[in-house]
């Protein structure tokens, strides 16, 4: 279970510039919950996503993952349980290093990289399996380096290698966003599927609200840093696109867009 | 006859110099650190490999001690840069100036290390395989064994999980990151490798000339980085070949032509001016290369 109790964060404090973006911001994910969350730009998505894993430091509050603070832990130590996939396909992969190299490395996230055999040559059967889930043809481009595929295919191969290990979290930012329609529907519903059958507790940011209505069960929509809308399974199953556009809007025009 | 001595004592200077190109490969090229500690940590090996042979240590020892003095500079840089949070070419410089005071303290300005003492082309094992040969060939065999034999371990080292995770944090360290690894540790290790590699060649360099200056560090870096942009744009084309293969070619093809502009006539005191010349070209034609000239 993931709280977040009495989140502050501030971004330049002290300048002209300042702006207070949580205030006594507060969340409860459950185990095994899968959230989609929307909003405006600006509304504080991507920040709570941040704050979640030690990207940008808060000002005050409690992350508690399991009863534990993790609000002082440095970022690299939150990932021993989270997964993340960005927005920009090239963050998750290393461009220089082939897809058997990339799939090692995300293979032995969480371990200590010693003075072994970074491939093992052994597990190079288990990396095609998992590629294969995708159904795009990945297994079969195993000595080819990630710089060398195109988006899609790079975030694609992101998504296996981000839950190649059991974590806890995933999270997903916009992780849609830099796709073309086709390739964005396919990572999707690849999703969808991996968050169900590793049992993972998800947390997805989308500016795509079809998305957002018909994957998850629980649905979040932020705006100046409040969750002003959060609908739990049963009510978001009744939920269309048209009902979330609707305050959308209407938050839209309170802002002047 | 005259020719081949030149092309054999040249091939050596390139062969020798081959070990700091490796450095300047890892920061540079892998880690994309743009490392001038290199200035100082160069002859911070000379300095005390002098100082250690004229106090009567085995030569092969000094090399290894010298690397491992080398390792401790690389890890002040890469300290500075991750823990006190300076930009890379400003903790590079940091360490550098720091280290020309200490580099003094250590051997002066000047120290010449008598005939009579044995180095690593003169001591027993080396004398015992190829003592017939001159001098001259013997510093040959020995700087390829050294140059193949560090780059063999460099190989090796690149494919453990270690080596895979430094390649990683230069091509996207957020990466490392999402895999729980502090990317900032993994930096320093390349530094410290880096670095210990130059003073390494530092100590070689020494060895073979049979004197420090504390002048020898300067300009290093400017050769560091162009035998590395020479080497990766020569076998850009060929994947099979490996970047320290690169790299040593690159420092091979540096000495010689660094060699033919003298041989044309130039003078001794514009060759730092040639070098600076030579790496100005080596970048704008590896860049157009790239299509990056294209934006102008």
């Amino acid at each position: 279970m993931l709280e977040l109790k009495n989140i502050r964060k501030v971004y330049n404090p002290g300048e002209v510039t300042e702006m207070c973006l949580f205030d006594n911001f507060n969340l409860t994910v459950d185990e095994g919950e899968f959230v989609s969350i929307v909003g405006s730009n600006g509304s504080g998505k991507t920040s709570l996503l941040n704050i979640i894993c030690g990207s940008i430091p808060i000002e005050g509050g409690e992350i508690l993952i399991g009863g534990k603070n993790i609000a002082k832990m440095k970022e690299h130590k939150r990932y021993q349980t989270i997964g993340r996939v960005y927005q920009n396909p090239a963050v998750g992969t290393c461009p220089n290093l082939t897809m058997l190299e990339n799939m090692s490395l995300a293979d032995n996230k969480g371990k200590s990289f010693g003075l072994s055999f970074g491939i093992n040559k052994a597990r190079e059967n288990f990396y095609k399996d998992q590629l294969s889930i995708l159904g795009l043809g990945l297994e079969d481009k195993m000595q080819v380096k990630l710089g060398a595929l195109s988006g899609g295919q790079r975030q694609a191969a992101s998504l296996i290698m981000s839950t190649l290990t059991p974590i806890e979290f995933l999270i997903l930012d916009e992780h849609t966003a830099a796709l073309d329609p086709k390739t964005a529907e396919i990572i999707m519903e690849l999703t969808g599927k991996v968050v169900k059958e590793k049992k993972l507790t998800a947390m997805m940011v989308t500016h795509n609200l079809r998305y957002a209505v018909e994957y998850g069960d629980r649905l979040l929509m932020m705006d100046k840093g409040h969750a002003v809308l959060d609908k739990g399974a049963e009510e978001k199953k009744h939920m269309q696109v048209e009902d979330i556009l609707d305050v959308f809007t209407s938050i839209s025009i309170e802002c002047g867009n | 006859m005259v020719y081949v001595e030149l092309l054999v004592s040249t091939l050596t200077q390139g062969l020798i110099y081959a070990l700091l190109s490796y450095g300047v490969y890892i920061t540079y090229k892998i880690l994309d650190f743009p490392d001038l500690t290199v200035d100082g940590s160069f002859p911070l090996g000379a300095a005390v490999t002098a100082v250690m042979m004229i106090g009567g240590m085995n030569p092969y020892l000094v090399l290894v001690v010298a690397a491992i003095i080398g390792a401790v500079a690389g890890l002040v840089t890469g300290l500075i840069h991750v823990k006190l949070g300076v930009r890379d070419l400003l903790a590079g410089i940091i360490t550098m100036t720091g280290l020309y005071s200490i580099n003094l303290q250590i051997a002066g300005s000047n120290m010449p290390i008598d005939r009579s003492i044995d180095t690593i082309f003169t001591a027993a094992p080396t004398m015992m395989l190829f003592g017939d040969m001159s001098l001259m060939h013997r510093k040959f065999i020995v700087s390829i064994i050294l140059a193949v034999i560090v780059k063999l371990l460099l190989d090796l080292y690149f494919k453990t999980k270690s080596g895979l995770l430094l390649r990683a944090v230069g091509d996207n360290d957020i990466l490392v990151t999402s895999l729980a690894k502090d990317k900032g540790t993994v930096k320093i290790v390349g530094l410290v490798i880096a670095n210990a590699l130059v003073a390494l060649c530092g100590s070689v360099v020494c060895q073979e000339q049979r004197t420090f200056s504390s002048t020898m560090g300067t300009g290093q870096v400017v050769f560091g980085l162009a035998t590395v942009i020479i080497g990766t744009t020569l076998f850009k084309r060929m994947g099979f070949v490996k970047g320290t293969t690169a790299v040593m070619v690159g420092s091979i093809a540096y000495k010689i032509c660094i060699q033919l502009a003298i041989n044309f006539g130039l003078p001794a005191n514009l060759l730092k001016l040639a070098m600076a010349v030579l790496f100005l070209i080596v970048l704008v034609l590896g860049d157009r290369k790239k299509g990056g000239a294209s934006r102008a």
